[in-house]
């Protein structure tokens, strides 16, 4: 009986802790700047306000078009590369891929600060210097070590007879890849794409140093000027959090299982 | 062409080439690219810092030489402590807490689900999103320092993310000494686990090496002195609220994790352990924590890599500019696009590295040597 | 006949700017209560180029700290701005001019007639071996104390002269219950304090000549300055590094202290954001033992080399230099116009005060505000700060700064 109190008393105190944020967020957001003040920080607003959101709105039409193109292509791309890496690490095993595959996955891991200098002159080399191509580039190429770890331990569920089976029906390398993995792939897919759209949503270093013309910039780019700048009134940076936190908040929410497989992928094993 | 057993297995080369070739520029290429950088003198001259075709100059271990012992870095060196503490707290309040939730949620209270939805959505978040929650949360006068005023209590005074108090100071000339006696400490536990369990040969080296460090430690280690002056560094307390924000951030994550390994403990082996007559704390403590181990192991090692990458959250929280709340990934971004000082950038991205390396190469090495066996 | 032809010309030349088309893109950190006046004179540039698309990129941040690390990425990058706000002096020579990153603009001075619209000394801090860099649009000074008049004679005390008189002030203050009479904000903020305390301690002189590497700065001298200045903190709020420089003025309005030292853009944030007047609502002095110095900044707007629109920019530069230009932008931003030939009667009481001081001072040029020291300089005193924020001890931060100044080889 007393393990039942303590355990509510434990829940309710971390609930507590998790959605206090939240709530000083959704309050901040709807008062009046006049109306915000360091001590009344916790009150509700007297009067409904919606005019920040309609104003963070509009200032952030453009940076959430910009990251959802961004997002979009880059999480397709590296997707499917994952999954054609996955798919050969798995099933067609090289020589030298035991070698290879961890060299791969040390990438996933590695500080961006240890590549970031000739990483920014390397894309000014080739043309892309401060556009979103640029940005979907080094995204692609640093999502493939999860992408592809996240597929070859899906893959590696796939009985390697059914790959023989496909063999002796006479299909080559892309024909099983095409009639019998890919169909059976859309659970990886999804966890993958999940994945990536929310790191790729959310990253800020790649975005603030290789795109900083304001056309181009990412919502979190924006959104940390926004509110690192002179923002002496709240209301709308945390009706901008909201805004830049919504996309992925919602595929949270109704897609959670497979964000979790996901982040229990990161750590190596699965 | 013979290496390959046939044209399928070539084409699967082929088809992995490209992403082996990209990653081979971006991740080694550029680490390499990086380390070169370091050694040279790159920003030193401003007329060469930001000129279309800079011309630099080979220096050798230089920059190294300045960030360990050279006078005016004193806050990169503050920083490489501020990431220890930052590091050791953030993998404490997170392991305790993701541990204490998934307990709870194990016993499947009522409204399980929404409890876990609950804990684990800040890890959809950026840390930017975070980061200006937080800010809110902990300004100097509001926020959190209002809450007890709610219970009509009186209203909380700490400066949280711009408090200049710092405890547990040491000098950066005893460091050299401490470290020696904390690693053979270390050194010294894994040679007695050794002889525990029987290899022997593992724990002749581990002793030995210890022995031979301890001796290092108390001759020349003592002596080693990297700076002409006593500079004081320590744990500066303004990184609680880094910590606190950083926590809510993840421990959803090591919950997500303790979760999913307690759900695999077969219910066989806690009746049979009930049966036996153990009591509810002795069955977590002598059957499920050993078994949650390696999971302990895993989380320390995913949250280390990101605490000591740890960057835009203190970057939407405190600003650039907040020295207390300022940490090597930080310092590495101003020194080289706001200093100018493109080399030493280059430097502090290396040490990061290595860091980081320490913690994951191991890492990667046991996971998959044990798939191997496996 | 000549007459006619300057018709002409002119003709030619306006139905020239009306073909004028394409984008320009104006990079500054004037956000927020700064806006307002980069946007009139954005809306005179659209006035005469209506068919220009005008892309006003600001990134926000005191004093452009976070500006500056932005624009080195776009300048490295390969996307410079079209035309970007930098602080005249070291901040433009010492950083892209001698990085080969600008374009010369002497014939658009002689073009447009400004050698001698201009001040000499200010021409002298925007060339660099004989060639002019960019167009300065104002001219801010940083040392000055600010304070509410009517608050000061309820506390009965005057706005002290010297920094001797600042402490003995500020005790009074402090019997009187006043916690911090100094109001301080941000880093930055910080760095602004210190140069004001390094002018009043020194004097002109040998302020000056820390610059040209005359004066060391191990120099017991300066040890002095930060001593005082360590002193002149104790009287500063201790929550300083999370207030913006607004909210530490808003501070002294509120008669939470009694003086704030900023540069005068707190003017144009008293009179135009909080609606005070000049004289009244707030008082203004030299922060102390700087009476009859002037420590000048100014922003301006130069050509990188390779930028897209370059007849865009031209035409841009064209403006802002321009009496036209400067008198729609000045009264709003708070500051007194770089040309000389500024209608006053535009101006308030209090720019008008600067503007006969900017005409008798002796002039000396900001540290923090990029005037006199170049960026790689600017940058690491931060670090230097933080020695002595965090340990108050004024012989090491002299030292790290001595350090600093023969790294970057200051004043060579």
């Amino acid at each position: 009986m007393i393990g039942r109190v303590v355990q509510y008393a434990v829940l309710f105190v971390a609930t507590l802790f998790f959605l206090l944020p939240v709530y000083l967020v959704i309050v901040t957001a709807l008062k009046e700047p006049s109306a915000i003040t360091l001590s009344s920080t916790w009150q509700l607003p007297q009067v409904w306000y919606w005019e920040s959101f309609v104003q963070a709105w509009t200032a952030f039409l453009p940076k959430l078009q910009n990251s959802f193109f961004l997002t979009v292509i880059a999480t397709l791309l590296s997707a499917m590369l994952g999954s054609l890496n996955g798919y050969v690490l798995a099933k067609w095993r090289f020589p030298g891929a035991n070698i290879v595959f961890p060299l791969m996955l040390f990438g996933m891991f590695i500080p961006y600060q240890a590549v970031l200098i000739p990483l920014f002159q390397f894309i000014r080399e080739i043309g892309l210097g401060g556009t979103l191509w640029g940005l979907i580039l080094v995204h692609v190429v640093y999502g493939l070590p999860i992408t592809t770890l996240i597929f070859r331990n899906y893959y590696a569920e796939i009985p390697d007879e059914m790959i023989e089976a496909g063999r002796i029906d006479g299909a080559g390398f892309f024909g099983i890849y095409s009639r019998i993995v890919f169909p059976l792939s859309v659970p990886g897919f999804v966890v993958v794409i999940i994945w990536q759209f929310t790191q790729i949503w959310n990253e800020f270093l790649f975005a603030v140093t290789l795109v900083s013309s304001p056309a181009n910039q990412p919502i979190t780019v924006a959104l940390a000027q926004l509110a690192g700048g002179e923002a002496v009134k709240w209301n709308l940076p945390m009706a901008g959090a909201l805004l830049a936190a919504l996309p992925t908040l919602l595929v949270y929410i109704f897609l959670g299982r497979y964000f979790i497989r996901g982040l229990l992928a990161g750590s190596v094993k699965g | 062409m013979n290496w390959f057993r046939n044209k399928d297995t070539l084409y699967g080369f082929l088809v992995i080439l490209p992403s082996l070739v990209l990653l081979g520029i971006f991740v080694y290429g550029f680490i390499f690219q990086t380390f070169y950088t370091s050694l040279t003198d790159w920003g030193r001259d401003p007329a060469q810092a930001l000129s279309a075709n800079p011309q630099i100059r080979f220096i050798g271990l230089e920059n190294y030489r300045e960030l360990f012992t050279g006078f005016v870095d004193a806050r990169f060196r503050q920083d490489l402590v501020n990431t220890f503490f930052f590091t050791v707290f953030f993998i404490l309040g997170c392991l305790s807490l993701g541990l204490g939730l998934a307990i709870v949620l194990d016993r499947s209270p009522k409204g399980e689900g929404f409890f876990r939805t609950i804990f684990l959505f800040p890890m959809s978040l950026s840390f930017i999103v975070t980061g200006t929650i937080w800010r809110w949360m902990l300004q100097p006068q509001g926020g959190v320092n209002q809450l007890p005023t709610l219970v009509g209590l009186p209203r909380g005074e700490f400066a949280w993310l711009t408090s200049r108090e710092q405890i547990w100071q040491v000098s950066w000339n005893d460091l050299p000494f401490i470290t020696a006696l904390v690693v053979s400490a270390v050194l010294v536990f894994i040679a007695i686990a050794a002889f525990r369990g029987g290899e022997r040969r593992r724990g002749y080296i581990a002793s030995g090496s210890a022995a031979l460090l301890l001796l290092w430690a108390l001759t020349l280690g003592r002596s080693l002195q990297p700076l002409p002056f006593d500079e004081l560094h320590g744990f500066n307390l303004a990184f609680i609220g880094i910590i606190l924000a950083a926590v809510w951030q993840m421990s959803g994550y090591t919950m997500a994790l303790y979760l999913a390994g307690l759900r695999g403990i077969p219910e066989e082996l806690r009746e049979a352990a009930r049966v036996d007559g153990a009591s509810e704390w002795q069955l977590y403590q002598r059957i499920i924590f050993p078994l949650l181990a390696p999971i302990t192991l895993s989380a320390m090692i995913i949250l280390g890599h990101i605490s000591l990458k740890i960057f835009d959250l203190i970057f939407a929280m405190a600003g650039a500019d907040n020295a207390p709340t300022d940490v090597p990934a930080l310092l590495m971004y101003l020194t080289t696009f706001r200093a100018n000082q493109i080399a030493k950038g280059a430097a502090i991205g290396m040490i990061l590295l290595l860091l980081v390396a320490a913690v994951i190469v191991p890492y990667l090495y046991s996971q998959l040597k044990s798939e191997v066996r496996r | 006949m000549r007459k006619l032809f300057f018709a002409l010309v002119t003709a030619a030349l306006g139905s020239l700017a009306l073909a004028q088309s394409g984008k320009l893109e104006i990079f500054s950190w004037w956000a927020g209560d700064e806006g307002p006046a980069l946007q009139a004179l954005i809306d005179l540039y659209k006035k005469r180029y209506p068919n220009v698309e005008v892309i006003n990129a600001t990134v926000t941040g005191g004093s452009g700290v976070n500006a500056r690390a932005v624009l080195k990425t776009r300048m490295l990058g390969g996307d410079p701005p079209d035309s970007f706000q930098v602080h005249a002096g070291q901040e433009l020579t010492g950083t892209w001019v001698v990085a080969d990153r600008m374009e010369d603009l002497t014939p658009l001075f002689n073009q447009e007639g400004w050698m001698n619209r201009f001040p000499k000394g200010l021409i002298d801090l925007i060339s660099y071996k004989g060639k002019i860099y960019s167009v300065p649009v104002n001219i801010h000074r940083s040392n000055v104390m600010w304070y509410v008049p009517a608050k000061l004679r309820e506390w009965g005390v005057q706005p002290p002269k010297t920094w001797a008189e600042f402490l003995t002030v500020c005790q009074t203050l402090k019997s009187k219950g006043l916690e911090a009479p100094l109001a301080l904000g941000e880093n930055w903020t910080q760095q602004h304090l210190w140069e004001s305390v390094a002018l009043g301690v020194l004097g002109a002189n040998d302020y000056s000549n820390l610059w040209n590497g005359k004066l060391r700065f191990n120099d017991p001298k300066v040890v002095a300055v930060w001593n005082t200045f360590g002193r002149v903190l104790d009287c500063a709020n201790k929550d300083a590094s999370g207030l913006s420089w607004q909210q530490a003025v808003d501070r002294v309005l509120e008669g939470q202290a009694a003086f704030n030292i900023m540069g005068d853009w707190a003017a144009g944030y008293m009179t135009t954001t909080k609606g005070l007047k000049p004289g009244e609502g707030f008082g203004w002095a030299p922060s102390p033992g700087t009476a009859g110095v002037f420590m000048m900044l100014s922003d301006s707007f130069g050509l990188p080399k390779g930028v897209k629109n370059r007849t865009n920019v031209l035409n841009w530069l064209r403006l802002v230099g321009s009496k036209e230009g400067q008198d729609a932008f000045n009264p709003l931003k708070g500051s007194i116009a770089a040309r000389t030939d500024s209608d006053p009667s535009k101006y308030n009481a209090y720019l008008q005060s600067a503007m006969r001081d900017w005409k008798s001072n002796r002039i000396v040029g900001s540290l923090v505000h990029g005037a006199v020291a170049p960026e790689s300089f600017m940058s690491q005193f931060g670090t230097v700060m933080e020695i002595y924020l965090s340990s108050r001890n004024a012989q090491a931060a002299a030292n790290a700064a001595q350090a600093i100044a023969t790294q970057v080889r200051l004043g060579q």
